[in-house]
């Protein structure tokens, strides 16, 4: 038995390359960021590097969902900020009060997800365009709740999720963990999860083998709407506000996209994970902080966070070495 | 007799002989556009019964089995499972009915492992979650009655020669326990230990009661396996008999017939010291090409024939530079040549065209105009001295679809808007601008009217007889005799055999495209 578990780990580890490539280059860029940072890592500086992060590792885990199906949801960032603005508004009262609020705003961002989903699946358009104007109409509903920042939250709520456990882990590194072990790893092993993997791979392949295509697809998008809507609350807790910002929204939407590549997931579909996309956000965010504690002019942002994009995307051009038929190059 | 009584004395004769079919089909017919692709076919599986179906191609074999197995619905007629009508609304039902096909395009996802694969639709779960351990161990048992124990579960698909996947694909299938299994050419990719594998495990379901429907182009398998044989011809069924009630030229016989209904250019006498214009040796990729060498000469049609998918597509694909690694030589007009991308192959001594096999994906552009499509491959010898002159190119265009006829509303339309017909004829105008030395044509006339056909035949011998050397592969045999001036049959990756002036008959062709002389020089 021993000589299989050896030989299964050799398999994990060829399947989660991308994932844990992902997360050695975060090690060590964070390394590298705390060592050079005055005050070290304190359980302050790693609450306030999480806080940032954790924003961008939800809504480029919404992300990966849709680009597990061959797909791509250019409305992740609207989502984030719609139900932002929608959170600053409704997510006020007393704790009780909150609660409800949380749920009803998780409710409308999978409302949104799903609607997306329903016009790829039966609309049959095409996943961009779909997303690239339903994202519109969510930024507008954003801009109609919150013509101008504003707003309020529940602070109990805000100041527990946004704090510290223990007063040493990360809170919202624990509401991040949850999010995985509830909503990641149930769908990675449910049956549309893996028919969201199948589509993506070859859809009419999936098709003939009899996986349920329709529903794989809705269901991707919604989860996809439904975690943008996390990472939107966990923005109020932040700011104790809600403002309808394009520069966040789209900025949000193509950091995703960076961030799932980084983590090792296929553009293509059918490869890759979300805990990838995860450490993908991770690195993007710690570029930034590694700017700062070098003393880097911020303007050097965008490059370097370019370097290491065209650097992931590079690693997953090794397979084109083995390609017989050169057609193939071209699909 | 009332007539009323005779479905009571037919079931009666059922239950004596105790043979009930398990899969019927009912008067089925299916038309494609105005193309009839069955007509008016019954036809039943039995349980424990190994049934060959045999046909040229287009007979329409590949049709019954999309229907039997919910790929398609058939325009007329019934689907019976054990006596009651069913209606397969997609594959998935028709497998819940316990119609299981083995596909000939793999239906294996290339990302997902082989244990994901085998447990695709119905997964072994754990408190809802899919049970990854379960899910291996289900993948070793398949793996272990398929013998490929050296297959790991974990191993993903796309990682698997091509061998190997066609095995898991047949484990797949095993796990869904058929009633009714279709293999489909199941064991053209597959070693020889695999395939008497595969025997094995056919001959086992049988034992347990299994219907199998077994198309394959081998004769040999078939007197192998087979209880019984069905022969269609031209989406007809012509007839099915017992295991030794017909002689293998016997059902030649029955496979050939098609009428003829083209008229073919007169072919010029042969010019045996016509210079050469591509010589090919040796040349092998893979299983699809193994060691082939063979001669083009200018001012000559020949044709590549045999069975579908024998490697005829991958020859041409490999002469234009597209494969990677294949080894051999070709020369051109006496030169050797690199095969190394299209680009190169467009600039050998003799400058070479392939006209793809789908024109919808390898050879148009579908919204871009009749215009930009016919020019795209011949824009250096359009340039003026500011880039591309648009007096040249709105005259060669203009000469083209004069001289092939094309029918467009406008050049600026957009190609998708004309019929398959005149897409063809683009494709074809887009090369013919390169003033192409060699024309490699891979089946240019499948899926177009009759009319735009016999332009298509006038057209090539047009171009041969302006000296041009053309290689064409057509699945449509009674084409290959009436255009061409020798035909090479291939077989399994190898050119078999060369016929030309009367040896080229219908007869002919398909006994050296089912390889049946080789056969009986082996008996």
């Amino acid at each position: 038995m021993s000589a299989g578990a050896v030989s299964n780990g050799r398999y994990w580890i060829a399947h989660n390359a991308g994932v844990l490539t992902a997360a050695v280059l975060f090690a060590v860029m964070f390394t590298l960021y705390v060592s050079n940072h005055s005050a070290g890592l304190t359980p302050a500086v790693a609450t306030t590097a999480a806080n940032k992060a954790v924003l961008l590792a939800l809504v480029a885990m919404a992300q990966t969902l849709p680009v597990l199906t061959r797909g791509l949801d250019l409305s992740v960032g609207m989502v984030f900020v719609m139900t932002n603005c929608i959170a600053s508004a409704i997510v006020v009262g007393t704790v009780g009060e909150g609660l409800v609020g949380i749920v009803a705003v998780l409710a409308i961002g999978a409302l949104a997800g799903f609607v997306n989903g329903a016009i790829v699946v039966w609309g049959r358009l095409q996943p961009i365009i779909t997303t690239l104007a339903t994202g519109a109409v969510y930024y507008g509903i954003a801009l109609f709740i919150r013509p101008s920042p504003g707003g309020d939250v529940q602070s109990d709520i805000a100041d527990l999720l946004t704090g510290q456990v223990f007063g040493v882990v990360p809170a919202a590194l624990v509401v991040l963990a949850a999010v995985v072990l509830v909503v990641w790893i149930p769908y990675r092993r449910s049956v549309l999860g893996r028919a969201a993997y199948a589509v993506g791979s070859n859809e009419q392949a999936a098709y003939m083998s009899g996986v349920p295509v329709q529903r794989a697809k809705l269901l991707a998008y919604t989860l996809a709407g439904l975690l943008a809507s996390v990472g939107g609350l966990m923005l109020t807790f932040n700011t104790y506000s809600g403002e309808a910002s394009a520069p966040i929204a789209g900025s949000y939407t193509l950091n995703s996209i960076a961030a799932v590549v980084i983590g090792g997931t296929s553009l293509f579909g059918g490869w890759g994970s979300a805990i990838g996309s995860i450490f993908g956000a991770f690195v993007l965010r710690t570029i930034e902080d590694l700017l700062f504690v070098f003393d880097l002019p911020p303007l050097w942002q965008p490059l370097f966070q370019g370097v290491v994009l065209l650097a992931a995307v590079s690693l997953g051009a090794f397979r084109i070495l083995r390609v017989r038929n050169r057609l193939e190059l071209l699909t | 007799m009332p007539a009323r009584r005779i479905p009571f004395l037919l079931a009666w004769v059922d239950a004596l002989s105790d043979r009930k079919p398990y899969l019927e089909l009912k008067r089925i017919s299916k038309r494609y556009g105005g193309v009839a692709a069955l007509t008016e076919v019954d036809f039943s599986v039995y349980p424990g019964e190994i049934q060959a179906v045999l046909g040229e191609n287009g007979a329409g074999k590949s049709t019954l089995i999309k229907i039997a197995s919910g790929v398609t619905d058939p325009s007329d007629g019934e689907v019976l499972i054990e006596g009651r009508p069913v209606r397969f609304r997609n594959p998935t039902e028709a497998m819940r009915a316990g119609v299981v096909c083995v596909f000939q395009e793999l239906s294996l996802l290339p990302e997902l492992t082989v244990a994901d694969n085998l447990s695709i639709v119905d997964p072994p779960k754990w408190g809802g979650m899919i049970d990854a351990g379960a899910q291996r161990a289900r993948a070793r048992a398949l793996l272990k009655r398929v013998g490929c124990e050296d297959v790991h579960p974990l191993e993903l698909v796309r990682d698997l020669p091509l061998s190997r996947r066609q095995m898991v694909e047949i484990a797949k299938a095993l796990g869904r326990d058929p009633r009714i299994l279709i293999l489909d050419e199941a064991t053209s990719a597959l070693t020889a230990d695999d395939v008497e594998r595969v025997y094995a495990i056919i001959r086992e379901l049988k034992a347990s009661g299994v219907g199998i429907l077994y198309v394959s182009h081998r004769m040999r398998e078939i007197e192998a396996l087979a209880d019984t044989a069905t022969v269609f011809r031209n989406g007809r069924r012509i007839e099915t008999f017992n295991k030794g009630e017909r002689s293998v030229d016997a059902i030649i016989e029955m496979m050939i017939g098609r009428e003829v209904t083209h008229q073919y250019p007169d072919k010029p006498a042969p010019k045996p010291d016509a210079p050469v214009a591509l010589k090919a040796a040796n040349l092998t990729w893979g299983r699809e090409i193994q060691d082939v060498s063979f001669e083009l000469k200018r001012g000559e049609i020949v044709g590549l024939g045999g069975l579908d998918g024998q490697g005829q597509r991958e020859l041409l694909l490999g002469l234009f530079g597209v494969l990677k690694g294949m080894s051999g030589s070709v020369a051109v007009d006496g030169k050797p040549i690199a095969l190394n991308g299209p680009r190169k192959a467009m600039h050998a001594p003799l400058p070479m065209a392939l006209i793809p096999e789908d024109r919808k994906t390898e050879g148009l552009m579908l919204p871009m105009s009749v215009r930009d499509n016919m020019t795209l491959a011949a824009l250096p010898r359009l340039l003026g001295r500011f880039g591309i002159d648009a007096d040249k190119e709105s005259a060669a265009v203009n000469d083209m679809v004069e001289r092939l006829r094309v029918k467009t509303p406008d050049l600026d339309a957009p190609v998708s808007a004309l019929s398959g017909g005149n897409q063809q004829k683009v494709v074809l105008a887009k090369w013919l601008m390169t003033a192409p030395g060699i024309i490699l044509l891979n089946d240019p006339t499948r899926g177009i009217d009759v009319g735009t056909k016999q332009e298509i035949y006038r057209l090539m011998r047009e171009l041969a007889n302006q000296g041009a050397a053309i290689l064409f592969y057509s699945t449509d045999y009674a084409e290959l005799i009436g255009c061409c001036d020798r035909v090479l049959v291939v077989y399994d990756g190898r050119i078999r055999r060369e016929l030309a002036g009367a040896a080229l008959t219908e007869r002919n062709l398909l006994q050296s495209a089912l390889n049946i002389d080789a056969m009986e020089k082996a008996a």
